[in-house]
C-alpha cells in the first residue's frame, strides 16, 4: 500500500469560495436549507441592481401621463400591488426599498468590518491596558439595547430628518457602532488563540515585525468565521434599518424607499381593513433577512464538524482521512455526538 | 465554625473541605466582583449617551428653538446651564446621577424618575406577558425538535424559530392585528385596556401599575378579562421574537445532554424515549437558557420599543418615542440611560442566578 495523502489537494478558487465550498460540502436537509436561503439572498441582491427596471414607477411618483395615482387602491389593475395613503405606488416601493437595503448593509457592514478587525487584532495581539479598555467598552456596548443605541445615533447624525446618502449614512452609521463590538471580540478572541500558536512564535524568531505578523499570519487566520459574522449581520442590519424607519428615523419617502418607514404609514391603515401597504413591504423585509439568515446558518452548521450531516461513508472516498479500518466509524460517531 | 465542621471531616481527605470552602468563597468573590463590573457598564454609557447627545448642541434649542424668540430661548439656556463648558455639566451630570435625579423633561417638565415609574410597569407587564409566551412555545417546541432531531418535525420547527428571528415585530404586530382584530373581531386593536378599565385601574388605591396585579387584587374580573384580552397579541408579538432563540437554544442542549453517558444508561435500564428527554435531559439544558435570558433582555426592551409603537401600548417604549418626536432629548436621555441601568443590573442577577444553580459558571 502507498502512503495515505494527508492533504487535501487544493482545490480552485471558485471551489473553495465560502458559500460555494459549504454548498458541495452539505447533504440533505441542510443542503436545502443553503439553497433556498441562497435563492433568496441572490433574487435579493438582483432586485436591488436591477430596480429601475424591475419597478413599474419611482419611488417617489404621484403621477403618471394618465394622471395621478389614486390613493389606498387595493391590488389588481395598473398598481399590482396597490397604492398608499399617499398615493405611491406599494410595488414600486417594495423593489426600490431593496436598493436601499442593500446599500445600507454594504456600507454598515464594510464600516464595522474594517473597525472592528482592525481593533480587534490590535488588541489581541498587543494586549495590556488597550486591550483592557477596548473590552470594556465594547463589552457595555453589546450589553445595550441595539435599537435604542442606533436611535441615539441617528439622532446625532441626522436628527431625525434626511436625504438619501444623509439617511443611509446615519442609519449605517448606527448600525456600524452596534456591529463593532461583535466583530471586535471575534476577531480579538481569535488573535489571542492564534499568538500561542507555534507559526507565529516562529515567524517571531526570524525577527519578522509586528505589522507582518498581525497583517500576514493572523490576520488569515483570524478572519475564517468572517462570512458566517457577514451574512448573520446583513439580516441584522436589515432588521436595524427597518425598526430605525418604522420608529421614523428612516429616510424621507422622497429621497428612497424604505420598508420600515412604509410599515409604519400602513399601521393606520390596518384599522379600516387595509392590508396591502403592510403586508408586503413586510414580506419583503420576513424573505430577505429569511435568506441572509438561512444563508448563516448553515455555513455555521457546516463549519461545526460536530453538527454537520455527513455523506454516506461509501459514497465519497472522504480525502481528509487516511483510507483504514477506522474511517467507517468516523461518520456513525459524527452522527451521534 | 468552620474548624468544628473541618475537624470530623478530616479523615476522609483533606481535599473535600478545602474544595468545599473554596466555593463558598468563590461565589462571594464572584457576587462581589460581578456587582462592581456594572459600574463601568453604566459609566461607558452614560458617558457615550451624554456626550453624543451634547454633539448635537443644547436640548432647549433642539425643542423649542424657532418656537421661542431668541432672547427668551438664550434665557431658559442659560437657567438651565447649557451655556456653561460641557466638561462642568457632565460632572454636574454625573452628581445628579448619583443622587437618582435622572433630569427633568423639557417638553412636559416631570422629573424623568416619575415617567420611568408611571410608564416603566407598562413595559414591565408587556415584558412578562412576552416573555411566559416565549418560554410556552420555545421550550415544548425545543423538546419536541431535539427527539426528532434531524426529521421533519425538528427540520419544520427549525425553520420556525428561524422565522420569528427574521419577522419584526412591528410586521408581525400588524399581521397580527389585521387577523384577529381587524377581520376576526376577536382582540382589541390597540391600548391595555379599554378606558373604562383604565379608570377603574387609576382610582385604585396603591396601584401597582401592572394591570392584571391589580385586577386581582381588587377582585374585578370584568377589568382582568378586559386586560387579558388587550394583553394577547403585544404578548404573542413580542414573545414570539424571542420564542424563536429558546427553541434552538432547548434543542441544541437536549441534543447535547442526550448524548451523555447517564442518558445511555438510562435508555438501557428500559426508560422511554419520552420521558429521557422530558426528564432527564430536560433540566441540565435549562440552566444555558437562564444564562441566555439575560441577554435577551436587551433584545426585548428593543423590542418592546416598537411592540408599544405599534399596539400604542403607554409604556416606556411608546413614551420614549414621543419625546423622540417631540426632540425632547434631556428626556430621551434620561430614559435610555435608565434603560442601561435597568439591563446591566437584571444581567447582573441573571448571572448571580446562573452562578447559584451552576458552580461552573464562577470564576
Amino acid at each position: 500500500m502507498s502512503t495515505p495523502q494527508l492533504t487535501r489537494p487544493k482545490q480552485p478558487l471558485f471551489s473553495r469560495l465560502p458559500v460555494i465550498s459549504h454548498l458541495k460540502k452539505s447533504v440533505g436537509l441542510q443542503r436545502g436549507m443553503l439553497v433556498v436561503g441562497v435563492v433568496l439572498s441572490g433574487i435579493f441582491l438582483l432586485t436591488s441592481i436591477f430596480a429601475p427596471l424591475l419597478a413599474p414607477y419611482g419611488y417617489s411618483q404621484l403621477s403618471d401621463a394618465s394622471g395621478s395615482f389614486p390613493t389606498q387602491e387595493a391590488p389588481g389593475g395598473k398598481h399590482l400591488l396597490g397604492t398608499t395613503v399617499g398615493g405611491y405606488d406599494v410595488l414600486s416601493r417594495v423593489i426600490w426599498g431593496s436598493q436601499t437595503a442593500v446599500t445600507v448593509i454594504i456600507v454598515s457592514v464594510a464600516m464595522s468590518l474594517f473597525l472592528g478587525v482592525v481593533l480587534g487584532l490590535l488588541s489581541g495581539y498587543f494586549g495590556g491596558w488597550l486591550d483592557r479598555i477596548l473590552v470594556v467598552v465594547a463589552d457595555a456596548i453589546y450589553a445595550f439595547p441595539t435599537l435604542l443605541l442606533a436611535i441615539v445615533i441617528s439622532i446625532v447624525i441626522s436628527r431625525g430628518q434626511s436625504s438619501f446618502w444623509g439617511g443611509i449614512f446615519s442609519c449605517a452609521f448606527s448600525i456600524t457602532v452596534v456591529f463593532v463590538p461583535q466583530y471586535f471580540r471575534v476577531i480579538r478572541a481569535e488573535t489571542i488563540r492564534l499568538k500561542a500558536e507555534p507559526f507565529v512564535e516562529s515567524a517571531k524568531v526570524l525577527g519578522a515585525s509586528s505589522a507582518r505578523i498581525i497583517g500576514r499570519h493572523i490576520f488569515k487566520n483570524a478572519t475564517r468565521t468572517l462570512p458566517l459574522m457577514f451574512t448573520l449581520n446583513a439580516s441584522e442590519a436589515i432588521l436595524t434599518l427597518a425598526g430605525l424607519g418604522f420608529l421614523g428615523f428612516g429616510i424621507e419617502p422622497t429621497s428612497a424607499a424604505e420598508w420600515g418607514f412604509d410599515l409604519n404609514k400602513a399601521l393606520a391603515d390596518t384599522s379600516s381593513g387595509i392590508w396591502w401597504t403592510g403586508v408586503f413591504p413586510g414580506i419583503a423585509i420576513v424573505l430577505t433577512v429569511l435568506g441572509l439568515t438561512l444563508v448563516g446558518e448553515s455555513i455555521n452548521d457546516l463549519n461545526d464538524p460536530r453538527i454537520r450531516g455527513r455523506k454516506r461513508a461509501g459514497r465519497t472516498p472522504a480525502p481528509g482521512t487516511p483510507a483504514g479500518p477506522e474511517s467507517p466509524a468516523n461518520p456513525a460517531e459524527a452522527g451521534k455526538s | 465554625m468552620t474548624t468544628l465542621i473541618e475537624v470530623p471531616e478530616a479523615e476522609p481527605g483533606i481535599v473535600a473541605p478545602k474544595s468545599k470552602s473554596a466555593a463558598g468563597g468563590g461565589l462571594g468573590r464572584y457576587i462581589v466582583i460581578r456587582f462592581f463590573l456594572i459600574i463601568p457598564t453604566v459609566f461607558i454609557l452614560v458617558t457615550l449617551v451624554f456626550f453624543l447627545m451634547r454633539v448635537i448642541g443644547d436640548p432647549i434649542t433642539a425643542s423649542q428653538g424657532g418656537r421661542l424668540p431668541p432672547d427668551v430661548l438664550a434665557q431658559r439656556i442659560h437657567d438651565a446651564g447649557y451655556d456653561r463648558p460641557v466638561l462642568v455639566q457632565y460632572f454636574e451630570y454625573l452628581g445628579q446621577l448619583i443622587t437618582g435625579n435622572f433630569g427633568t423633561t423639557i417638553t412636559d417638565r416631570r422629573p424623568v424618575v416619575e415617567v420611568l415609574t408611571t410608564f416603566g410597569a407598562a413595559t414591565l407587564e408587556l415584558s412578562i406577558n412576552a416573555l411566559i409566551v416565549a418560554l410556552a412555545v420555545g421550550i415544548p417546541f425545543g423538546l419536541i425538535a431535539a427527539q426528532h432531531r434531524d426529521k421533519t418535525p425538528d427540520a419544520l420547527l427549525r425553520f420556525f424559530a428561524i422565522l420569528c428571528y427574521a419577522t419584526p415585530v412591528f410586521f408581525s404586530g400588524l399581521l397580527l392585528k389585521l387577523t384577529f382584530s381587524v377581520w376576526l373581531g376577536w382582540f382589541p386593536v390597540a391600548g391595555r385596556a379599554s378606558t373604562r378599565t383604565e379608570l377603574t385601574m387609576s382610582a385604585l388605591a396603591a396601584p401597582t401599575g401592572i394591570y392584571w396585579l391589580d385586577a386581582l387584587r381588587s377582585g374585578n374580573f370584568t377589568a382582568l378579562g378586559d386586560i387579558a384580552s388587550h394583553a394577547v397579541l403585544p404578548a404573542i408579538a413580542l414573545g414570539l421574537l424571542t420564542a424563536g432563540v429558546f427553541l434552538r437554544l432547548v434543542r441544541t442542549n437536549v441534543i447535547g445532554t442526550l448524548g451523555k453517558d447517564y442518558i445511555e444508561a438510562g435508555r438501557s435500564r428500559g426508560v422511554s424515549e419520552f420521558r429521557l428527554v422530558t426528564k432527564h435531559a430536560y433540566k441540565p439544558a435549562l440552566i444555558p437558557i437562564i444564562t441566555v435570558m439575560g441577554l435577551q433582555i436587551a433584545l426585548m426592551l428593543g423590542g418592546a420599543i416598537l411592540t408599544e409603537t405599534t399596539f400604542e401600548w403607554k409604556g416606556l417604549g411608546y413614551q420614549l418615542v414621543q419625546y423622540l418626536n417631540a426632540r425632547d432629548f434631556v428626556a430621551v436621555q434620561g430614559i435610555v440611560v435608565l434603560l442601561a441601568i435597568i439591563v446591566a443590573v437584571t444581567n447582573f442577577i441573571v448571572d448571580i442566578i446562573a452562578a447559584l444553580i451552576d458552580p461552573r459558571v464562577r470564576y
